[in-house]
C-alpha cells in the first residue's frame, strides 16, 4: 500500500478517523465504537506509548521499546521533543533531553543527529563500511513517530486510517500548530482538527452517556510527566469557554520521579558505602530514572512498591521497598506545589474555589492518591472531584484526552475539511460572553428576596434557557421580575459565643488532663474554620412581567433568550397553559 | 437542556402593578465580554450551525426536527423489494447448500454488500409474509418450506463466520472477466476494473487500491499490481464440503471424509490463487499503460544512452579538433621558423654580399687615389696599401665596413679619401684595435 496517498482533503464517506493525544512524554490513541470511545492499545498492549523514537543497528522502535534503550543506546534515542515542534532553537528548553539525543541547531531548526541506518556489514557481520550518523529535524522525528502512531492504530482496526483529531496544549501558538499539522500530513494523516487538551478532558466526561448537559465551571489539572497545564472551562449548555489557563514546568511527574531517585541513591550509598553515587554515571542514572518511574506507578496503586535494579552502580544489585505514606513525605513539596497552581489559576480567572462545580484530573501524574486528596482540601465538598482515587466511576485520567480527541473525530468526521474550517473560523468561535447572571427573584421561606440564577455568567450568547419556578402556594397572580446578578463569597467569622464556650470548657477542663489535647485542637479548628458560602446578589432590575391566575400548586415556566446583539426575550406562561406573556429588552 | 425546576417560589403581584400587555421591560443587560469559544462538542457544532444558517435557537429545532423526520422515512423506504421467483418458493428447505441465501431474503442487488441491518430487516419483512401461520389463514396448513429457507439464509448471512463461507463460493457476485470481444470495443478499464472490484471483496487488507484509468500514475498503476500479485485473501471453501456423517458408527468413514474435504479445501484455494493469478496476468498482458510505462522507461533509458553517445562524440570530435588545432600551429610554427631560417641566411648571405661589396669600395677608393702616390703606383705600394686596407677591414666589422664604404664612396679626391681613411686609422689606433705602426701605407 503506498504511503504517499494525498491526505488533504479526504472524501469524509472515505475516511476513518482516530483520535490522538500526542504528548511530551506519552502518546495515546483512540477511536469510537457506537459512540463509545475506546484507547487502542499498540502491538506492546500499551495504552500510554512513550513518546520516543530509537535507533538500533538500523531498526526504528518506538514506545515501551524505545523507553528501554534509554539505558543502553541513549545516543540514538530521541524523547521529549514534542514541545520543540514549530520552535526556534533558541528558545526550547533542552533540560529533559540530557540522557537522550540532545538537540542541535541546524541553522534554528531544532535537530537530532541519531544513527538510523545500519552500517554496511559483511556475512560475519564485520563492519565493512561505517554510515554516518544523520542529522534529523524535530518535524521529520515528529512525522517518524506519528506514522508508527497511527500505524499501530491502522493494524489495530484492520483499516488505514486517513484523518485523526490531535489534541495540543492550550498555549501552542500558530506556528506551533502548523509545524504539528505539517508534520502529521507528511506522516499521511489527515488532521481534521487540532483541539485543547483540557476542552478534550471535558468533552470525554460529558460524552458520558449519563452525563447531563449542566451549566458548570470546570478546573481540568493536566498533570503530565514534564508539564501540567492546569485551565478553568465555563461550561454552558454543552459549549466551552477556556477563562485561564497556567502552564507550569517545575510540578510534574518527573519532579515526583527525581524525589524517588534521590531518595533510593541515599539509601543505595547508605548501604555500600565504597560504591559510586549512581546519580554520577549517565547509564546508572538511566535505570535510576526508569525504575523510579516504575515505582511511582507502583505507587499510585498499593500501599507499597518495590524498587530493584540489577547492576545499578559498580556492579552492585539494588532492592528496596518503599510505602506510600513514606514516598508522600519525601514528595510533600512538590505534591503542594500542584495545589498551589490549581489555586493560581482559579484565582487567575476572577473565580473562588466555590466557584468551581467540577475538577477534572488527567494526564499521568494525576493517578498519584495524594494529589487528589491535597486537592479536596481546597475544594468544597460540593465539588465533583474527578480522579481515580477520590471517585469511582472516574475515567483513567491518561485515557481522557484521546477519548476526546475520538469522539470529537467521530462527530466532525462526516464534515467536509472546508466545513470544519469555516466553522471553526473566528467569525463563528468569538461571541459575547455575559458577564453577570440572568435570573428572576424569588421568595424564600424567611420571606427574604433570593436570586434565581436562570443563564449563568460567561455564558456565549446567542443562549436559551427555561427554568419552571414554582408560585406561590396559594396561586394567583404572580410577579416575574427578571434581573441581574452576580455572586460574591460570603465569609462568616465564627461567632465570639463559640470562643467563650471553649475557653469555659478549656477552664473546666484545666484539672482534667486527659482531655486537655483533645480540647485544644478543638479550640484551633474553631479559630481557623470560617464559613464561607457563594451568595448570589441581585443586581439591576431588566424587566417586570405579571402572570395572571396561576392555579393553586402551578409552575411557572420562564424561558430566558439572549440574542447575539445582547437583546434578550422574556417568555414566561404557567405551566401547562396557553398564552403567556412575552416581551423584548 | 433539561429545565430545571426550583422549589421556591415567585413572589405574588404586589396591588395596582399593571403595564402594557404584563410586560414592562427597564434595564439592559450590562456589556459583555468578548471571548473564544472552543470549537469542540456536539454543543458546538450545534452553535456553529446556527451561526453559519443564521438561525435561531426555534428555526433550528424545527429544521433539526424535520431531518430527523425524513430519514426515518428514508429508511422505510430504502427497504427494496424484489419478485419473488415461483420456482424459488418452491424450494425444499433440506438442499439449504444450494440455496442463493440473498436471493431467499430479496437482497441480490446487495449480497456481499448488505448490511446487517439490511439483513434483519429484509429477514422480518420476509417473515411478516411467509410465516406458515398467514400460509394456515389462507387456507395452506403445513406449508412452511419456504418459511424454513428463509430461516436457513438468515441464520447463515447473521453468523459472520458462515457469511463469509457462503460469500466464498457464492458465483452470483463474481464479475467474469472481459473475452476478447468484449475487450475489442474498448472500454477496457471499466471492464477490469469491475473485474476486480468484486474480487476486491475477498481482501483481508482495506482499502484495495483501484484499477484506474487511462490516466493513472506509473506508481498507481504499480501499486495495484504489487498489491493484486499479493493477494491476501480470506476466500475458503468449507461450504462445499461434503457432509460427514456424524453418527458414531464409523469413525474411520468420518475422518475419511473429514481428511477429503480438507484437501478438497486446499485444492480449490489453490486454484482459486491460481486463478486470480492468471487473471492478473491476463489483465497485465493487455494493459496499455504497462506498455506505455515500459516505453517511456525506456525512451527514458534511451534518451540517457544517445545523450551519453551524444557526447561522446562531441567529445571526441572536440579532441580531434583540438588536435588539428595544434598540429596545425605547430606546422606554421615550423614553416615560420624556416622561413625566418632563410630570411637571416639570406641577410646574412646580402651582409655578406654587402661586406664584399663594401670592401670593394674600400678596395676601389685607395684605387681611385692611386694608391696616394703620384703616378703609377709600383706594385709594392699597391701591396703595402692593399695590405694595409685589408688589414682594416678585418679589424672592423661589416656595420664599419659599410660606414667607411659610405664615407668612401663618391670621393674620387686622393687627398679627400686619404683623409678618409687617415682618420678611420687613427680611430682604430685611439680604440686600440690596431697598434701604432702597424698601419702605414695608409698613415703616411
Amino acid at each position: 500500500m503506498s504511503e504517499s496517498v494525498a491526505q488533504a482533503g479526504t472524501a469524509p464517506e472515505d475516511r476513518t478517523v482516530i483520535g490522538i493525544t500526542f504528548g511530551n512524554s506519552n502518546s495515546s490513541i483512540a477511536f469510537t465504537v457506537d459512540d463509545k470511545a475506546e484507547v487502542i492499545a499498540n502491538e506492546d498492549g500499551d495504552r500510554q506509548i512513550p513518546t520516543i523514537l530509537s535507533y538500533v543497528d538500523g531498526d526504528e522502535y518506538y514506545g515501551q521499546q524505545a523507553k528501554a534503550f534509554l539505558v543502553r543506546n541513549p545516543k540514538n534515542t530521541v524523547a521529549y521533543f514534542r514541545d520543540f515542534l514549530g520552535k526556534d532553537f533558541k528558545s526550547i528548553d533542552p533540560t529533559h533531553n540530557h540522557a537522550s539525543a540532545h538537540p542541535q541547531d541546524v541553522d534554528g531548526v531544532v535537530s537530532f543527529t541519531v544513527k538510523d541506518k545500519d552500517d554496511k556489514k559483511d556475512e560475519e557481520g564485520e563492519v565493512i563500511e561505517e554510515v554516518a550518523a544523520s542529522t534529523l529535524s524535530v518535524h521529520e522525528v515528529a512525522t517518524r513517530y506519528l506514522r508508527r502512531l497511527v500505524g499501530s492504530a491502522s493494524d489495530y482496526l484492520g483499516k488505514k486510517v486517513t484523518s485523526a483529531v490531535i489534541t495540543v496544549p492550550t498555549n501552542f501558538n500558530d506556528k506551533q500548530k502548523e509545524a504539528l499539522i505539517a508534520a502529521a500530513n507528511a506522516a499521511g494523516i489527515e488532521v481534521l482538527q487540532l483541539i485543547s487538551e483540557p476542552v478534550a478532558a471535558v468533552l470525554a466526561y460529558d460524552a458520558r452517556p449519563e452525563a447531563e448537559v449542566e451549566d458548570k465551571i470546570v478546573v481540568v489539572a493536566e498533570l503530565g510527566g514534564t508539564r501540567s497545564d492546569v485551565a478553568v472551562v465555563a461550561s454552558r449548555g454543552g459549549m466551552y469557554t477556556i477563562l485561564a489557563t497556567a502552564h507550569d514546568y517545575e510540578f510534574a511527574g518527573v519532579a515526583l520521579d527525581k524525589v524517588l531517585m534521590d531518595h533510593f541513591a541515599k539509601e543505595f550509598l547508605k548501604r555500600n558505602s565504597s560504591a559510586a553515587d549512581p546519580r554520577e554515571n549517565a547509564k546508572s542514572l538511566a535505570k535510576l530514572r526508569l525504575e523510579a518511574e516504575a515505582t511511582k506507578k507502583a505507587l499510585s496503586i498499593g500501599a507499597n512498591a518495590s524498587f530493584s535494579v540489577e547492576s545499578l552502580s559498580d556492579g552492585i544489585d539494588f532492592a528496596s521497598t518503599i510505602n506510600r505514606l513514606r514516598y508522600e513525605t519525601i514528595a510533600r513539596s512538590v505534591l503542594e506545589g500542584f495545589n498551589r497552581l490549581v489555586e493560581s489559576v482559579v484565582k487567575k480567572a476572577g473565580l473562588d474555589v466555590l466557584d468551581v462545580d467540577e475538577v477534572i484530573l488527567s494526564g499521568g501524574t494525576s493517578h498519584t492518591p495524594r494529589i487528589a486528596q491535597n486537592l479536596s482540601n481546597i475544594f468544597p465538598s460540593s465539588t465533583r472531584l474527578l480522579a481515580p482515587s477520590t471517585n469511582p466511576s472516574a475515567i483513567n485520567p491518561s485515557e481522557l484526552q484521546a477519548r476526546g480527541a475520538a469522539l470529537q473525530a467521530s462527530l466532525i468526521q462526516e464534515y467536509d475539511a472546508a466545513d470544519i474550517d469555516q466553522s471553526t473560523h473566528a467569525a463563528v468561535t468569538t461571541v459575547s460572553h455575559i458577564a453577570n447572571a440572568i435570573g428572576v427573584v424569588s421568595v424564600n421561606e424567611a420571606g427574604e428576596e433570593t436570586f434565581i440564577p436562570i443563564v449563568y455568567p460567561e455564558t456565549a450568547v446567542p443562549a436559551r434557557r427555561t427554568v419552571h419556578i414554582a408560585a406561590p402556594k396559594a396561586g394567583g397572580d404572580v410577579l416575574v421580575k427578571v434581573v441581574e446578578g452576580n455572586t460574591h463569597i460570603k465569609v462568616t467569622k465564627p461567632e465570639p459565643k463559640v470562643k467563650e464556650e471553649v475557653s469555659k470548657s478549656a477552664t473546666v477542663e484545666d484539672a482534667d488532663d486527659e482531655n486537655e489535647d483533645d480540647s485544644d485542637f478543638s479550640d484551633d479548628e474553631e479559630e481557623e474554620e470560617e464559613k464561607r458560602e457563594k451568595v448570589w446578589k441581585i443586581g439591576s432590575t431588566l424587566a417586570e412581567a405579571a402572570i395572571r391566575g396561576v392555579k393553586k400548586g402551578g409552575k411557572v415556566e420562564v424561558t430566558v433568550n439572549v440574542h447575539a446583539d445582547l437583546s434578550v426575550i422574556v417568555t414566561t406562561r404557567e405551566v401547562g397553559a396557553k398564552g403567556g406573556v412575552r416581551g423584548q429588552l | 437542556m433539561a429545565t430545571t425546576v426550583i422549589p421556591i417560589p415567585l413572589p405574588a403581584l404586589p396591588e395596582g402593578w399593571a403595564a402594557e400587555k404584563d410586560f414592562k421591560p427597564i434595564g439592559k443587560l450590562t456589556e459583555a465580554t468578548q471571548r473564544t469559544l472552543e470549537p469542540v462538542g456536539p454543543h458546538f457544532l450545534a452553535h456553529a450551525r446556527r451561526a453559519r444558517h443564521k438561525r435561531t435557537f426555534s428555526e433550528d429545532d424545527r429544521i433539526q426536527a424535520q431531518e430527523r423526520a425524513k430519514k426515518v422515512e428514508d429508511d422505510n423506504e430504502s427497504e427494496i423489494s424484489e419478485p419473488e421467483d415461483s420456482m424459488m418458493l418452491q424450494r425444499d428447505a433440506k438442499d439449504w447448500k444450494s440455496q442463493d441465501h440473498y436471493k431467499v431474503l430479496g437482497l441480490s442487488k446487495y449480497r456481499w454488500k448488505a448490511t446487517e441491518e439490511q439483513i434483519k430487516k429484509a429477514h422480518r419483512k420476509k417473515v411478516l409474509k411467509h410465516h406458515p401461520d398467514k400460509k394456515a389463514a389462507a387456507g395452506r396448513v403445513d406449508d412452511d418450506n419456504f418459511f424454513k429457507c428463509i430461516q436457513k439464509a438468515t441464520e447463515v448471512l447473521l453468523d459472520p463466520t458462515k457469511r463469509r463461507q457462503f460469500d466464498s463460493v457464492d458465483e452470483e457476485a463474481d464479475v467474469e472477466p472481459p473475452t476478447k470481444k468484449q475487450l475489442a470495443k474498448g472500454n477496457f478499464y471499466k471492464l477490469w476494473g469491475s473485474v476486480f472490484k468484486s474480487e476486491a471483496r475477498f481482501s483481508k487488507v482495506h482499502p484495495v487500491p483501484t484499477f484506474g484509468d487511462d490516466k493513472s500514475t506509473k506508481e498507481e498503476v504499480e501499486n495495484f499490481y504489487n498489491f493484486w500479485y499479493n493477494f491476501d485473501s480470506w476466500r475458503s471453501f468449507e461450504y462445499l464440503d461434503e457432509d460427514v456423517p456424524d453418527d458414531n458408527e464409523n469413525r474411520d468413514q468420518k475422518r475419511h471424509m473429514e481428511r477429503k474435504n480438507a484437501n478438497a479445501r486446499k485444492k480449490k484455494k489453490a486454484e482459486d490463487n491460481a486463478r486470480l493469478r492468471k487473471l492478473l496476468d491476463d489483465c497485465s498482458a493487455g494493459d496499455e499503460r504497462i506498455k506505455r510505462f515500459r516505453q517511456e522507461a525506456n525512451a527514458a533509458k534511451n534518451k540517457k544512452r544517445l545523450e551519453r553517445e551524444a557526447a561522446e562524440k562531441k567529445a571526441a570530435e572536440d579532441a580531434a579538433a583540438a588536435k588539428e588545432a595544434a598540429e596545425k600551429a605547430a606546422k606554421e610554427a615550423e614553416e615560420k621558423a624556416k622561413q625566418d631560417r632563410d630570411a637571416s641566411k639570406k641577410a646574412k648571405e646580402a651582409a655578406k654580399n654587402a661586406v664584399k661589396k663594401n670592401k670593394r669600395v674600400l678596395r676601389g677608393s685607395v684605387k681611385d687615389a692611386n694608391y696616394f702616390v703620384e703616378g703609377d703606383a709600383s706594385a709594392s705600394v699597391i701591396d703595402a696599401v692593399l695590405g694595409d686596407v685589408e688589414l682594416v677591414q678585418a679589424k672592423i666589422d661589416a656595420d664599419e665596413i659599410a660606414e667607411l664604404a659610405g664615407k668612401l664612396n663618391g670621393l674620387k679626391v686622393a687627398d679627400e679619401i686619404k683623409g678618409v681613411w687617415k682618420a678611420e686609422v687613427e680611430r682604430l689606433v685611439g680604440a686600440g684595435k690596431i697598434k701604432e705602426g702597424e698601419i702605414k701605407a695608409l698613415n703616411a
